[in-house]
């Protein structure tokens, strides 16, 4: 049986991009997303070293590490109203590229933005359904709620999202 | 419609900034950073983690110490700035101030046991490797001693050149062979010719008439006995019957 370590350290190279992706569309930034992102895998280090041996072997990290960063997004909106983008353009552009890029960026931080400034609930399920990809059935585990739930919460989000929303929102 | 999904699904494939994964690691405590310090020693590659220095070596390239750490610790490496108290406590610690913390993490307790004694040697000062072995509570275990300082990942800071032989060897020395070790031990203050000539003729232990008490000959408790009331001694048994007892302080016998 392998260490908790070489286990840890081969889920971070394996799932960091996904895992920061879903912080950048929960958060709508990239330095909440890297916050997100690195508490996340802070977090799920400390539970591993908890767990035992055949609970680890187990483990769907996927559903998991992203159960762990929508709980992190949760935690922090407690604290401080999240943080919509900083549409500044300083920040260190890690994709370098033609312009094309830099237009795509500035879309993808504008959309990250729009997600970031819907409600919670169907955020969480839009992100985890569209930008993830997840099966409904991974979200729901994901999110611990009935699948039912959450398609009626992307659906609802989606809506919002493309601006559908002069019906009233009930929340 | 479908653009917005499109969208969405095109978020997911952001990627994660440069060196996102090796902070995450280094943060947990899984992968370490080094630099290069200059010191009494000369140039000194210093690997740290959270939880303190994790090795040290001097080495003539930094790939030559990436090398090594990857063969002996195994976790990943990456350079990086010193924290800023780091050579301050370097240089502390060589000139005999106790301020590092260390990791051992991945050694073996018996290992740790030796290197955590060993740690307790004073600067100026040289034990045998039998006494490790004693203090330790595994008096057969000299060999194992011998193999546990070899492997010491952090030698200097981790003083292993100050356990020699008793039969006037300096012994090996894996932070760069006997010479090393001799010159290191002379920067100390040790006057290593001088032990070298006493443990040849047998001698291992320093009496002083006046006390009765019997020491490891560099031990600073003993140091302060006049010339005219030292005796030489060759072993427990005779210092005994000649109404000796061991030092409290370097401990030579249990």
């Amino acid at each position: 049986m392998e260490g908790v370590e070489r286990v840890f350290e081969r889920m971070v190279r394996e799932h960091q991009h996904r895992v920061y992706a879903v912080g950048f569309a929960l958060t709508g930034n990239r330095h909440d997303a890297e916050e997100v992102a690195q508490d996340t895998f802070l977090r799920a280090y400390r539970a591993l070293s908890t767990y035992p041996a055949e609970r680890i072997r187990d483990l769907k990290q996927s559903p998991w590490l992203h159960r762990i960063a929508v709980n992190v997004v949760r935690n922090r909106a407690r604290g401080a109203k999240p943080r919509t983008a900083e549409l500044n353009g300083s920040e260190p552009d890690d994709a370098p590229g033609p312009e094309t890029r830099t237009l795509q960026r500035a879309e993808m931080d504008d959309l990250a933005c729009r997600l970031a400034g819907l409600p919670p609930r169907y955020r969480e399920a839009v992100v985890l359904r569209h930008v993830h990809e997840m099966s409904y059935a991974e979200v729901a585990e994901a999110l611990e709620q009935p699948v039912g739930t959450v398609k009626s919460n992307v659906h609802r989000g989606l809506q919002l999202l493309r601006g559908e929303d002069h019906d009233r929102v009930v929340d | 419609m479908t653009a917005l999904l499109t969208d969405l699904k095109r978020l997911g494939s952001m990627k994660a900034p440069d060196g996102f994964a090796e902070r995450v690691l280094i943060e947990v405590g899984l992968a370490d950073s080094y630099a290069v310090f200059e010191t009494v020693l000369g140039e000194v590659y210093v690997a740290w983690n959270r939880f303190g220095v994790s090795a040290a070596a001097r080495c003539a390239s930094a790939a030559e110490f990436e090398g090594m750490f990857k063969r002996e610790v195994g976790r990943p490496l990456t350079p990086a700035p010193a924290p800023a108290d780091l050579a301050a406590k370097i240089e502390d610690e060589l000139s005999g101030k106790r301020r590092m913390r260390f990791d051992l993490r991945g050694l073996t307790e018996f290992e740790q046991a030796v290197l955590r004694k060993t740690y307790e040697i004073p600067r100026g000062e040289v034990r045998p490797y039998g006494w490790v072995a004693r203090e330790i509570r595994r008096p057969a275990a000299v060999r194992a001693v011998g193999t546990a300082l070899a492997n010491n990942p952090i030698p200097y800071f981790i003083p292993c050149h100050r356990v020699v032989r008793t039969d006037g060897e300096i012994g090996n020395y894996g932070g760069g062979g006997p010479e090393a070790k001799k010159a290191i031990l002379t920067m100390e203050g040790v006057r290593v010719n001088r032990l070298q000539e006493l443990a040849r003729g047998g001698v291992r232990y320093q009496g002083v008439k006046t006390t009765r008490i019997y020491c490891y000959p560099t031990c600073h408790a003993a140091q302060r006995a006049l010339e005219k009331n030292v005796v030489w001694l060759h072993d427990e048994k005779s210092a005994r019957a000649a109404g000796y007892r061991p030092c409290k302080v370097c401990r030579p016998a249990a």
